[in-house]
């Protein structure tokens, strides 16, 4: 860690304690409890209509809890909104740009927007021009730039005023694979080197896998789990062996296999079973043996180490992979007016788009 | 970037504070100012329409309507072209461009105060009404038109053409900040119609008769019309002028209490 880190960890950037949002009858956050320490990148991990955008525009003062509180960089959202907006920074879904315009002169408008003085205006957006490290496109009307031009850009200017929580709402969504890289490379930078604490929403696992010191999973408004990756992996087991099965097979493999020596847990999902265990290679014959005595014959067997995915699973009794495919569905299935009312069904429908 | 430019950032040195009611319109306003000027393919119809009209309408109705005594019908026709060039003008679809684009948003996370959002806009929207303006007059000067007022009557002409369609602009930007929709905001231009012809753009209100007479009597562009013709031909006419500005008055009333009640409702946090 360090020295910025340790200098400013002595506080919470970001607090929240049963803080909910409704949108008519639906309950798009419900009770989020979090705290976020100055100086951490923390992943808000979970599927499409979890909850994780209307989370960030609430504590971004976009829009007003219905219930709870939060505080970021030492104020309250409700109470002091003018407050925690000169003290964050905010790169939301999309990268919100005004095409007409020059890479430069977005951030300078940016930076007037901010306050600064005239000499502080200049160096910001120079650092910013640096950051943005897109060259002389920085002069260049931002509708000829590529969409990760764009999100460095977004980023820069959502960093001009030096801010020290920096909200960061799905960034790597719709981005190729280098773009991608990028993304995370800077914000590791950010974090490493100007000490900004990051919250960083996200459906990508291995997003918050690679960034996130500690992770947060949001399942229909709520957060099922929270802690390190490494210690929400640990808590699944030393391995996990993955059972593909039809459908018909899932309850009758979960009872077979539950009472296995060095099971730790066995989790039924959709498209088979999960299973915990201290060690995998020891006891994957095991479960071929039980298996094939219940009458049944998997279509695969598979060992490996626990991912954030199995974390979730363990916690909401399915995987994230199928959640956002069924969020994406519903979202194809249902008109425009949710996309008015909550944010985080309006992104997945974008992306649909 | 330098240790000591990182550690400057990372301590806070860089300030960021409200910025004032004054300089937030400024930025926004600049902004404004720049993406018209980078637009001037978007000026071509509020150029042309007015050209067309004032053309048009000397060609069909000047010798007829001049056999009424003291009527100078080009003179009579230029504030008919000004309000045809500067109605319903204004930086609407910018505003539903940057509500689609999140744009906005990203403006509502820094600390400018929201009111300004849509004032700076409204500069923008003067500064190219004052342009058209001017080129329409030059127009009518071209066609042989002159001010009886002189030139103080001339700014005064100008300043009536800014304000009036400063006081429309409260339509399409109600219209953009409800909807966020671009087609909706193209087709508010259709309230311009009866403004602009349910008045007494092609003869003097005293030659009109019968339903046409009485709506025009209600429409606020009639005493705008007659005020900035007041100007050109009667010398200073102040119960004219009055009536013209607070016609203008009382559709800026209007619209600005229906635009700024449109912005609280679209940057609301509830």
């Amino acid at each position: 860690m360090s020295q910025i880190r340790q200098a400013v960890n002595r506080e919470s950037a970001i607090s929240a304690h049963g803080l909910a949002r409704t949108f008519g009858t639906k309950r798009a956050v419900d009770g989020v409890d979090l705290e976020v320490e100055a100086g951490e990148i923390y992943g808000f991990l979970g599927p499409n209509g979890a909850g994780k955008s209307t989370t960030v525009l609430m504590l971004c003062t976009l829009l007003s809890p219905s219930a709870g509180q939060a505080r970021v960089a030492g104020y309250d959202v409700v109470e002091s909104p003018g407050e925690v907006r000169v003290r964050i920074g905010v790169a939301l879904q999309e990268a919100a740009l005004d095409e007409r315009q020059s890479g430069r002169e977005i951030l300078d408008l940016q930076a007037r927007l901010y306050g600064l003085s005239a000499a502080d205006r200049a160096a910001a957006v120079e650092r910013a021009v640096e950051l943005a490290g897109i060259g002389e496109a920085m002069e260049h009307r931002v509708k000829t730039y590529s969409g990760g031009m764009k999100r460095r850009l977004d980023l820069a200017a959502s960093l001009i005023h030096g801010p020290r929580v920096l909200f960061l709402d799905e960034p790597t969504t719709g981005l190729d694979p280098v773009s991608r890289a990028q993304v995370w490379d800077e914000v590791r930078r950010l974090n490493r080197e100007l000490g900004v604490t990051v919250f960083l929403t996200t459906q990508y696992l291995e997003e918050a896998d690679a960034l996130a010191d500690r992770v947060g999973i949001i399942d229909s408004g709520r957060i099922v789990e929270q802690g390190s990756p490494t210690e929400l992996k640990r808590a699944v087991g030393a391995d996990v062996i993955v059972v593909d099965l039809p459908a018909a097979e899932i309850a009758l493999a979960a009872e077979a296999t539950a009472q296995l020596d060095a099971v730790d847990a066995v989790t039924p999902g959709r498209r088979g079973l999960t299973i915990a265990t201290t060690d995998g290679a020891a006891v994957v014959g095991s479960v071929a043996v039980a298996l094939a005595a219940a009458g049944l014959n998997p279509q695969s067997l598979t060992v490996r180490t626990p991912s954030l995915d199995d974390v979730f699973l363990l916690a909401t009794g399915y995987r994230m992979s199928t959640a956002n495919s069924e969020a994406l569905n519903a979202i194809n299935g249902s008109g425009s007016e949710l996309q008015h009312s909550d944010p985080d069904t309006f992104s997945a429908g974008n992306k649909q788009q | 970037m330098n240790r000591q430019q990182v550690l400057h950032n990372a301590e806070g040195a860089v300030t960021a504070k409200p910025v004032g009611v004054v300089g937030d319109i400024a930025t926004v306003a600049r902004r404004s100012i720049r993406s018209l000027l980078r637009e001037p393919e978007a000026l071509a119809p509020a150029l042309l329409i007015p050209t067309f009209f004032f053309v048009v309408n000397i060609g069909a109705l000047e010798t007829f309507v001049e056999r009424s005594p003291n009527i100078d019908y080009r003179a009579f026709q230029i504030p008919v072209a000004i309000i045809f060039a500067v109605t319903g003008i204004s930086r609407a679809s910018v505003l539903v461009i940057d509500i689609q684009t999140g744009y906005l948003s990203r403006m509502l996370v820094t600390p400018v105060r929201r009111t300004t959002l849509l004032l700076g806009l409204m500069v923008a929207d003067v500064v190219l009404a004052l342009g058209l303006s001017i080129v329409v007059v030059i127009m009518g000067f071209i066609f042989g038109v002159s001010f009886g007022t002189g030139p103080l009557g001339i700014l005064v002409f100008l300043g009536l053409a800014v304000a009036w369609s400063l006081a429309f602009t409260g339509f399409p930007y109600t219209v953009a900040l409800r909807t966020g929709n671009p087609a909706a905001v193209n087709s508010s231009f259709l309230i311009f119609f009866p403004f602009a012809f349910l008045t007494p753009a092609y003869l003097p209100r005293e030659l009109m008769t019968g339903w046409m007479q009485g709506v025009a009597t209600w429409n606020p562009v009639t005493y705008l019309l007659e005020a900035m013709r007041s100007l050109l031909s009667e010398g200073w006419d102040a119960a004219a002028l009055s009536k013209g500005i607070a016609a203008i008055g009382a559709l800026g009333l209007v619209t600005f209490t229906m635009a700024f009640r449109s912005l609280a409702r679209r940057v609301a946090t509830g």
